[in-house]
């Protein structure tokens, strides 16, 4: 079997001492500022990219995969133990998973969620490493025309899926296309909006962008708040689940799976969208909804399940079509460009022991997760007792050293300045600042697609309808703003999106 | 018109934000050769986008004045908050290079401290040398990053 033949690559190399220690490193430190409130899996990602800097490309993007991971648990823990999701994905955490820990049952919530995600993880591998090759090949038959076609899918989906008004996310995908144009133009060689200024020959950092906004603009937001966590708990005690807590916790874990892997794969999917439809379906299906909010254990197996099998197939797009399905992997993009390699189609024919090393590698950073999360989690808790005085300046010293690294140059800092102010008017207009992110990160690929598919139908726009594939990829983008408008699926869509 | 008053404040200010920005780049863009659409220069790309930003921003300045629109207001802005954190950062990268890490980092910890509403000058101080030996640890001695630890007139 060829799916077992490729798996066995990626384990060889997965497996390799180096790799293993990078992959738990990476596991560690992302659940270490995962769990910090506040900070989500982008600026986790962001805050720890410099530390891959001096890897080679398989360890970087194996350690990556940790902290992601790892970020994601962080979030959940903190969900659980004080009722602030550490990031969006764990938003619906919170409901269940904050009750069951006021009943004294905190330990057997995070023992739910840890389980859960190891076993939507193992799934969600199996999916990737299945849906690789027929997708690879899919993207192989791709023109511009169609990548085109298939991007503005993407960001239309991200812009539908993103809170708040649905024009505007679509106005922060279209600005943050524009900021990515900044730079060198690949066909003429000449300069864009870079005023003379040589650090923006090679367009703007999406780095030092993603700190300011996410960052430090998050953080004078949190000042502002000012409020006080309530623990629940400071010791946990009882981990395990009872029988009948894994009586109702097996099949939501397996519906959450299955919800989470299939949302996943969806451009603009991924973590967020699969934990709240799995909620929903949960709660639906239920034979006590009025259980829920007041501590089910469905609650926390469901979405905990889908977030983590969400966050794992949403590397598909990325890895098969170079399509970035959200902003985590869109940051993702960049950190591999850092270390010269172009996600796409290619990445698995050219460079097979790093595509299914880290497929491999996902599967292991479950596990590590598993076997680091239970018996930490009291030193996790522990950390959230930190008062947020003494733990902002720490989050802004590392931002800057990360930033400054990039380049080993001060204009990133600087930059990064910049986008703070500007990250602190987008949250006072509450404007979403995760599609102007996917808008900078593919906006270089959509004009490039663009412009070829132009030159090769002579200028003729009508090219991208006639071309059946681009047509109906087009056409689900039309659908998906049709539907946005209708009334009932607006008020759905602001109840579900709200937080 | 009575219709037309501005209803909803921040809708308007978004869309202004996106007309404005449009503007810039689409006369920026200008200077640029545009090109045919079967072969395009550098200034086409960018004048189309800057089209379709400012189309959106003026649907969203619209809608926030149809008699449809939910009222909202600004939010208010604490200016003091920003000042300190985007000050700090940008005190980091000017005195990186002139008083080197332990120094720089002296000041942004100590800078942006101040942002909190709890600051205290103790806790910030032990705040700040916590963290100054904790980065010379991991960034200067355990990854080794290339980066100037103590001030240049000492080198």
């Amino acid at each position: 079997m060829d799916l077992f033949h490729n798996l066995a690559i990626g384990f060889a190399t997965a497996a390799q001492p180096a790799n293993l220690l990078y992959a738990f490193l990476g596991c560690l430190l992302g659940t270490l500022i995962g769990v910090l409130p506040g900070l989500g899996p982008l600026a986790t990602i962001a805050m720890l990219l410099p530390i891959t800097y001096a890897l080679q490309p398989d360890a970087a993007l194996i350690m990556l995969a940790g902290i992601y991971y790892g970020a994601q648990y962080g979030g959940s823990t903190t969900a659980i133990v004080v009722n602030l999701p550490g990031e969006s994905s764990s938003v619906v955490t919170t409901i269940d998973g904050y009750q069951m820990a006021k009943q004294g049952r905190a330990g057997v919530a995070l023992a739910t969620a840890a389980i859960g995600s190891f076993f939507a993880g193992c799934v969600a591998t199996l999916a990737l490493a299945a849906l690789a090759g027929p997708l690879t090949a899919t993207a192989l038959l791709f023109g511009p025309k169609e990548f085109f076609a298939l991007m503005i899918l993407g960001l239309i989906l991200a812009s539908v899926l993103s809170s708040g008004p649905f024009i505007e996310g679509i106005g922060m995908v279209v600005l943050g296309m524009l900021l990515s144009l900044v730079g060198t133009d690949l066909n003429s060689g000449s300069q864009r909006f870079a005023f003379g200024i040589p650090q923006l020959f090679d367009g703007l950092d999406f780095v030092p962008l993603a700190m300011g906004i996410f960052g430090f603009a998050e953080i004078v937001k949190n000042l502002e708040q000012d409020d006080k966590l309530s623990l629940v708990t400071q010791k946990i005690t009882n981990l395990f689940p009872t029988r009948e807590d894994f009586r109702r916790m097996v099949p939501a874990m397996l519906r959450g799976t299955t919800l989470g892997t299939l949302l996943g794969v969806l451009p603009g999917g991924g973590a967020v969208l699969s934990s709240f439809a799995s909620y929903t379906l949960e709660k639906k299906l239920s034979r006590h909804p009025e259980e829920f909010g007041k501590g089910a254990i469905e609650g926390v197996a469901g979405p905990e399940s889908a977030n983590n099998a969400g966050a794992q197939t949403s590397f598909i797009p990325l890895l098969t079509l170079g399509v970035p399905s959200n902003v985590v992997m869109a940051l993702m993009v960049g950190a591999m460009n850092i270390h010269n390699i172009h996600p796409g189609p290619e990445v698995m024919t050219k460079n097979p022991t790093l595509f299914w090393g880290l497929i491999a590698s996902m599967w292991v950073g479950n596990l590590m997760l598993l076997i680091l999360n239970l018996p930490l989690v009291g030193l996790w808790v522990k950390l959230l007792t930190i008062p947020y005085r003494y733990l902002f300046p720490a989050i802004m010293v590392f931002c800057s050293i990360g930033v400054y690294s990039i380049n080993s140059g001060t204009f990133e800092v600087y930059e990064a300045a910049l986008f703070c102010v500007f990250g602190y008017v987008l949250i006072k207009l509450q404007l979403p600042a995760a599609p102007l992110l996917l808008g900078l990160v593919l906006g270089p690929a959509i004009e490039e697609n663009f412009r070829r598919a132009m030159v090769l139908s002579r200028g003729d726009a009508t090219v991208l309808l006639t071309s059946p594939l681009s047509a109906s990829l087009l056409a689900a983008a039309v659908i998906a703003i049709i539907l946005i408008m209708l009334p009932t699926i607006r008020a759905r869509r602001e109840e579900a999106l709200q937080e | 018109m009575k219709g037309l008053a501005i209803r909803n404040h921040r809708a308007f200010a978004s869309g202004a934000l996106f007309l404005a920005f449009a503007i810039f780049f689409f006369v920026t863009a200008l200077q640029y050769p545009a090109g045919t659409a079967a072969k395009m220069g550098p200034g086409y790309f960018p004048r189309l986008l800057a089209i379709v930003l400012a189309a959106i921003g003026l649907v969203v300045m619209f809608g926030a004045m149809t008699p449809a629109a939910g009222r909202e207001s600004l939010r208010k802005w604490d200016l003091k908050g920003l000042a300190w954190i985007t000050g700090s950062v940008i005190l980091f990268g000017a005195l990186l290079f002139p008083l080197g890490l332990v120094g720089a980092l002296f000041v942004l910890i100590m800078v942006s401290s101040r942002a909190s509403p709890e600051f205290t000058w103790t806790g910030a101080l032990a705040n700040a040398s916590v963290l100054i030996v904790l980065c010379l640890a991991v960034f200067v001695h355990g990854l080794g990053l290339p980066l100037p630890v103590w001030p240049s007139v000492l080198n």
